[in-house]
């Protein structure tokens, strides 16, 4: 009969211990909860709630008459001028960083291990990038306020400073995380380091690069914003004024651009992507 | 120019104790032209590897254009690689970089880091990558872009770029791998050519014994990391090529019979599994 041949299924050898982990983590997280005073049902109280709604009401409509929009597009332009100016920098940075700590331009390791002094030196470009971006733009940007003043100037060298250490790490990565054989096949035929980055890694990863780089620009644009909060000028410094202001209506229409400004990124970085196919 | 005593080496992906080419005596004169043959996995690239200091021997020694490589200190070495090329069997070529670029690549050593990033911009050498390529039936595709090419075509750029390189030592390796029997013959002639004319040495590891025969002076024939014979092409005899390729004997009879799809030929020691984009 048909029946005695239908096997029963066997269990899933990987319940038991996927239960476990679940349990596992629960138990874990349940303290850190309780510790951390994790009670996110207090923002829905009656009295909050009705704050919040009397805030977000006054969102609609956004400001939108002639001379708040002037002054709007003077500051959006200092803002995107501040992020571009800042990644300039931050590129110039970078490259070096990058180009000696990427152990795919090593000579040296193409027959084994690479020798002591270039490992030693690369780690020391890689060192270099860690310090640079382990300190967040906002702590650079509170310093360079103190050094420079009130103004845009420091909120351009806090994102040169940090940025710059970010590219350069995710620079190397990129540089790496490619085939290695059109760039190994040009250093085994004696071509120089930098001639077979030309050659061989740029064109390999040259639109990974780009778009990396688009993206932390957008990035660089949304961290003006908060730079502008202490004081580095541009679209944030507008955005904090018109929150003590309890002014909805410009609160609104500066997240409006800063959207729009991001979509902007987005596509610049699509079009860019497809230019370099 | 090239002289191994007992040239010992390891293939880059094998374990610490395993030697893929082992205790190899051979001496090739300026201007030799040779063929190295064997069964797969006989040791043929790592052989090609060593002699272009890809791969650093493990024991033995290895004299190359009058100096020991592995003495000179870094420096030295890579100026004495600028005089060698190797030629890989996979073209490594990046797709998206035009055929005129790829070829180019290949002068890199002669050129100052200003010449070479010049040429990005505007080929400096237009003419040699164009001769170049018009010896593989490629100048047509001087300006295409590299992953608009079949896999025969990426072959042939890759010879090309040997042929623009103005090596004294040229090791090429398994260069018709991708090619018909006809682009084979026309390929193989360019490259002997190109070798004759310049008077540089050519050491060429192949699968179709055939071809190896018509066009080359000399056979060295690998088995097992070990010479098998040394001889000059005339005188390999069919008995001898059987005893060679001895429990591979299909990869003598396709080779034989002259039709070898080389596009099916398992790429020979592979050492890493290639993607050809960035993550």
């Amino acid at each position: 009969m048909a029946s005695s041949l239908t096997l029963n299924p066997p269990r899933d050898p990987a319940t038991t211990s996927r239960w476990g982990a679940l349990l596992l983590a629960a138990v874990l997280l349940w303290p850190m909860l309780v510790w951390t005073e994790f009670k996110p049902w207090e923002l829905l109280d009656a009295r909050s709630l009705k704050s919040t709604g009397k805030f977000l009401s006054t969102f609609v409509p956004p400001r939108h008459d002639l001379e708040f929009l002037t002054l709007m597009a003077k500051e959006t332009w200092r803002t995107v001028a501040i992020a571009t100016a800042g990644l300039t920098l931050a590129f110039v940075l970078a490259v070096p960083l990058a180009l000696l700590s990427t152990a795919r331009l090593s000579i040296s390791s193409l027959t084994g291990r690479m020798a002591p002094a270039p490992y030693v030196f690369r780690q020391a470009a890689r060192w270099l990038a860690i310090v640079l971006r382990s300190v967040p733009e906002l702590v650079w940007a509170l310093i360079f306020v103190r050094v420079v003043g009130l103004g845009p100037t420091s909120g351009v060298i806090a994102i040169a400073i940090a940025y710059g250490g970010m590219l350069g790490k995710v620079y190397a990565e990129i540089l790496e995380a490619g085939d290695a054989a059109p760039t190994q096949a040009l250093l085994r035929n004696g071509a120089g380091r930098l001639q077979a980055f030309f050659y061989a890694t740029l064109p390999q990863c040259g639109s990974e690069l780009v778009s990396y780089t688009v993206y932390r620009w957008e990035c660089a644009i949304r961290s003006s914003v908060v730079l502008g909060f202490v004081g580095a000028g541009g679209l944030g410094q507008q955005l904090d004024t018109a929150a003590k202001m309890f002014s909805g209506g410009e609160v609104c229409t500066i997240l409006i651009i800063f959207m729009l400004l991001v979509a902007l990124a987005d596509r610049l970085s699509a079009w860019l992507r497809k230019a370099l196919g | 120019m090239v002289a191994l005593t007992d040239f010992s080496v390891r293939h880059a992906a094998a374990r610490a104790d395993a030697v893929t080419v082992q205790g190899v005596n051979l001496q090739v004169r300026r201007g030799e032209v040779v063929a190295v043959i064997g069964p797969s996995g006989a040791g043929k690239t790592t052989l090609l590897h060593g002699l272009a200091c890809a791969l650093k021997p493990v024991s033995g020694s290895m004299n190359l254009l009058q100096t020991q490589p592995w003495a000179l200190p870094r420096r030295a070495l890579h100026q004495l690689r600028a005089r060698l090329f190797l030629a890989p069997q996979t073209p490594p070529l990046p797709p998206r970089q035009r055929v005129v670029t790829a070829v180019l690549a290949g002068q890199l050593p002669r050129l100052s880091l200003w010449a070479s990033v010049r040429s990005l911009f505007y080929p400096a050498d237009l003419a040699a990558a164009q001769a170049a390529l018009a010896h593989f039936d490629m100048a047509d595709k001087l300006f295409e872009r590299v992953d608009r090419l079949s896999g025969g075509e990426r072959q042939r750029v890759g010879l090309a770029r040997a042929l623009v390189s103005n090596a004294e030592l040229m090791l090429v390796d398994e260069p018709l791998s991708a090619l018909d029997p006809t682009r084979s013959a026309q390929a193989i002639t360019a490259l002997v050519n190109a070798a004759r004319e310049r008077g540089a040495t050519l050491i060429t590891t192949l699968h179709q014994v055939e071809v190896a025969r018509a066009h080359f002076e000399r056979i060295v024939a690998l088995r097992d990391g070990r010479i098998a014979f040394d001889s000059p092409a005339a005188q390999v005899t069919d008995a001898m090529l059987r005893e060679l390729y001895a429990d591979h004997e299909d990869e003598l009879t396709a080779s034989l019979e002259g039709a070898a799809p080389a596009s099916d030929a398992v790429p020979e020691e592979d050492e890493v599994t290639r993607t050809m984009t960035c993550r």
